[in-house]
């Protein structure tokens, strides 16, 4: 069997309103547009990846919060309405995805022989989280892959963003070998946030971008200089100020997915494509992509 | 019509193992029974309304209420999936939801309804209704728990729910689904083994129940934050119900309690407990926060003319420790790698002073405020209204260079040790020279690499600040 291959990883967050402001049919909210350098910025990426072949998407969601290890979705199809509990006036989407079982068993498979605490998640009454539909609409509106759907594991919560990063640059590698050893092309998302301060209020029309804004200064700061460093193609860095990152930032990689993402692509040393930043309700959102060719070149 | 009110209050857990596989574990049926003596106990009340607030609907945008007149579907836990499905289908008083969305905007707080097909019905808020009102009798309403809301906030929901409850008529419970201990174990176990957490978890429990069950409830709300600090896992919301469950029964101190149950979930301390209205002659209170009543809080962060420079306000006050004209103060947060000093000025948020990673450590912005009394050397740059003040920037540079000294030391290292500063200033034109005198007294002759930077404030009213990174000292 020939090796498997990481084509692509991406930092692919999943604020509901960019669905919202999409109106796919999917979806029962109707918008007047809104956010706009984000949803190019995931246009940017979908074009750049367009020629790429690859069988399965490996997705985190923070939205998918265990308290018990790290779960996979573990039933070959999920079929059902996804209505977001924090914003239901704008994601209420209409669902039918497929998993790629036998990916996201060898997935934790591997997880469980390294020690993490793991559980496939194989109940048919069990809904999506509407980070894990945001990110996987955004990335592939005619979701023609099948997914590996991987819960956000809160062991920041329990412990610390130290212990946090050791579990998921764990599962990151594990993640990556699994792959690697399925023989299959595989594109991994990270669906997170960077700063993730909300605002408490929301405008008469929420996509009224007059009001769109960071919510702070020191947020805008800090998004800065993670995207610095993912342009840089200094990815240690980033795992290095993680602890900081995501107590001053509030950041949204509380929940793992961007520590386990650079694990997964063996901490790149070579640069990010920053293909769109944006504010949704003032939180920070980039879209990245770190392409398997620029893997390939910094290796050699 | 008679004027409504509390017929009875009612904390229970949220783990759906009471319903779904009570029959595994010994506590866990203790617990399902309790709640089965809970339920008869609001039937014989003849109550007409269940209010619960449930913290596992958090919400961010002001407070939801549940509207659908009959919401269903087939509710799944995110962790405990495989124990099984919760089919639903409850009874709610969409009239009273609309009334209480009112109330709450009268008073100032930020409120919506919610009435969409298909909407997820919490876990804590199903597990309670499933099994407090098996036979769906008794219209229930459900109120969401706002992560960024604090004591007043939560304060005044519960006062405009009561306004409802009292202009209607009402015979109301009021339900808290919540754990108290809310630490599980981050493994699977054998139901057969389950306990509290840790020791330390269930000597808590055991103190809040003592008071719950002599119907201090009062107590245990001033307590919020303290229990928050020791028992919980800082999730997104914190120990606020008793906050809402206090305001609920007019900050009473004197309330009938009755722990019905009280055992572990998966390692969290789950409690059915009772709280009669009739008084039980138990318990002063002695408030150590003004009541509120009205709710004119941190909002407003829409308006880009209004944006306060320091996000803290926003903030639950989980670890604020004082208050003044400006941010206030916190405790340096704790944990492994902290480094914290008496010696330096209090955060104005929740950090540390230093965090050592590796051989290197990270100091949070370094000002020149001064530990114990806060006050700024060579004065603040503006007064209490914003006016500007003279200031002397060489004053206020050494006393950030001290403070700096101060947590190296902290560290077990020296000034010695820094190997890269980020200066800000607030006045690049004004200040920049006197900075770099006393730089080049001081940090200069150390040698880090350097950066200096203009910015438009500060959270106080400081004209300097830097950020550090230092070779941390070797561990023993």
């Amino acid at each position: 069997m020939t090796q498997g291959e990481i084509v692509a990883g991406c930092l692919a967050p999943h604020p509901p309103h960019l669905v919202y402001a999409e109106n796919p049919p999917q979806n029962e909210p109707v918008a007047e547009g809104g956010w706009e350098q984000l949803r190019w910025g995931y246009e940017r990426l979908r074009e750049s990846l367009k020629d790429v072949d690859y069988d399965a998407i490996v997705l985190l969601s923070p939205h998918w919060q265990t308290y018990v290890g790290t779960h996979f979705l573990g039933l070959p199809n999920f079929k059902s309405l996804s209505v977001d509990p924090v914003f239901p006036n704008l994601f209420r989407y209409h669902y039918d995805l497929n998993i790629d079982v036998e990916l996201t068993r060898n997935i934790h498979d591997k997880a469980a022989e390294a020690g993490l605490s793991v559980k496939m998640m194989e109940n048919p009454d069990f809904r999506v989280d509407y980070g894990t539909i945001t990110t996987g609409h955004m990335f592939n509106p005619v979701w023609d892959k099948p997914l590996v759907v991987v819960s956000s594991n809160r062991s920041r919560d329990y412990y610390s963003v130290e212990v946090m990063q050791e579990m998921m640059i764990e599962l990151g590698r594990v993640t990556r070998e699994a792959i690697l050893e399925s023989g299959k092309k595989v594109v991994v998302l990270a669906s997170n946030s960077l700063s993730h301060r909300h605002f408490t209020t929301e405008s008469e029309i929420p996509e009224d971008m007059s009001k769109e804004h960071i919510t702070s200064h020191a947020m805008h700061l800090w998004d800065m200089r993670m995207i610095d460093y993912i342009r840089s193609g200094q990815a240690q860095r980033i795992l290095d100020e993680m602890p900081e990152f995501t107590e001053q930032a509030i950041a949204e990689s509380d929940g793992g997915g961007l520590s386990w993402l650079l694990s997964t692509l063996d901490t790149p040393s070579y640069p990010g494509i920053l293909h769109g930043y944006g504010t949704i309700i003032g939180t920070g959102n980039a879209i990245v992509e770190w392409p398997e060719r620029n893997h390939k070149e910094a290796s050699q | 019509m008679s004027e409504g009110g509390l017929v009875g209050s009612f904390i229970v857990p949220v783990h759906p193992h009471t319903v779904l596989v009570p029959e595994q574990n010994e506590g866990w049926q203790r617990l399902r029974n309790a709640f089965d003596e809970a339920a008869q106990r609001i039937k014989d009340s003849n109550a007409d309304l269940l209010v619960i607030y449930s913290t596992t609907w958090p919400s961010i945008i002001g407070h939801q209420i549940q509207a659908d007149p009959n919401p269903e579907w087939v509710m799944v836990d995110h962790d405990f999936h495989d124990l099984g499905s919760i089919p639903y289908s409850f009874n709610i008083d969409s009239e009273f939801a609309h009334a209480w969305d009112e109330a709450n905007k009268k008073r100032g707080l930020k409120s919506r309804t919610i009435n969409y097909t298909g909407f997820p019905i919490d876990v804590g808020s199903v597990v309670a209704l499933k099994l407090l009102n098996p036979d769906n009798v008794i219209p229930a309403v459900i109120v969401s728990s706002n992560v960024y809301a604090n004591r007043s906030e939560t304060t005044v929901l519960a006062k405009s729910c009561l306004d409802v409850i009292k202009a209607t008529g009402r015979k109301a419970v009021a339900i808290t689904a919540m754990s108290l201990s809310n630490r599980m174990f981050t493994t699977a176990i054998d139901p057969k083994d389950d306990k509290i957490h840790s020791l330390k978890d269930d000597e808590w429990n055991r103190k809040i129940l003592e008071f719950l069950g002599e119907g201090r409830l009062e107590d245990v709300g001033q307590l919020s934050r303290t229990i928050h600090k020791q028992i919980r896992v800082q999730k997104v919301v914190a120990f606020k119900p008793m906050w809402w469950l206090a305001g609920m029964n007019e900050n009473r101190n004197n309330l009938t309690g009755d722990v019905l149950a009280y055992e572990a979930i998966h390692g969290a301390g789950g409690a059915v407990v009772h709280l009669d209205p009739t008084p039980s002659g138990a318990g002063d209170k002695e408030y150590d926060e003004d009541d509120v009543e009205f709710f004119s809080g941190e909002r407003n962060v829409l308006d880009a003319e209004g944006d306060a420079p320091s996000f803290d306000a926003q903030i639950p006050e989980a670890q604020q420790t004082t208050t003044s004209s400006g941010p206030a103060l916190w405790e340096p947060t704790t944990g492994e790698s902290s480094v914290n000093s008496d010696a330096a000025p209090k955060p104005v948020g929740m950090y540390p002073h230093a965090r050592r990673v590796g051989d290197l450590l990270y100091l949070s912005g370094v000002g020149p405020r001064q530990p114990g009394t806060n006050a700024i050397p060579g004065g603040p740059i503006c007064d209490d209204q914003g006016a500007p003040l003279n200031y002397d920037i060489k004053a206020q540079t050494r006393a950030v260079v001290d403070n700096i000294t101060r947590i190296l030391e902290e560290a077990g290292g020296s000034i010695d040790d820094v190997l890269d500063v980020t200066s800000f200033l607030v006045d690049m034109d004004r200040d920049f020279a006197g900075y770099n005198e006393v730089w080049a007294d001081t940090l200069g002759k150390v040698g880090p690499t350097r950066t200096t930077l203009a910015i438009r404030a500060l959270p106080t009213p400081i004209a300097v600040e830097m950020k550090v990174i230092a070779r941390a000292p070797k561990e023993n």
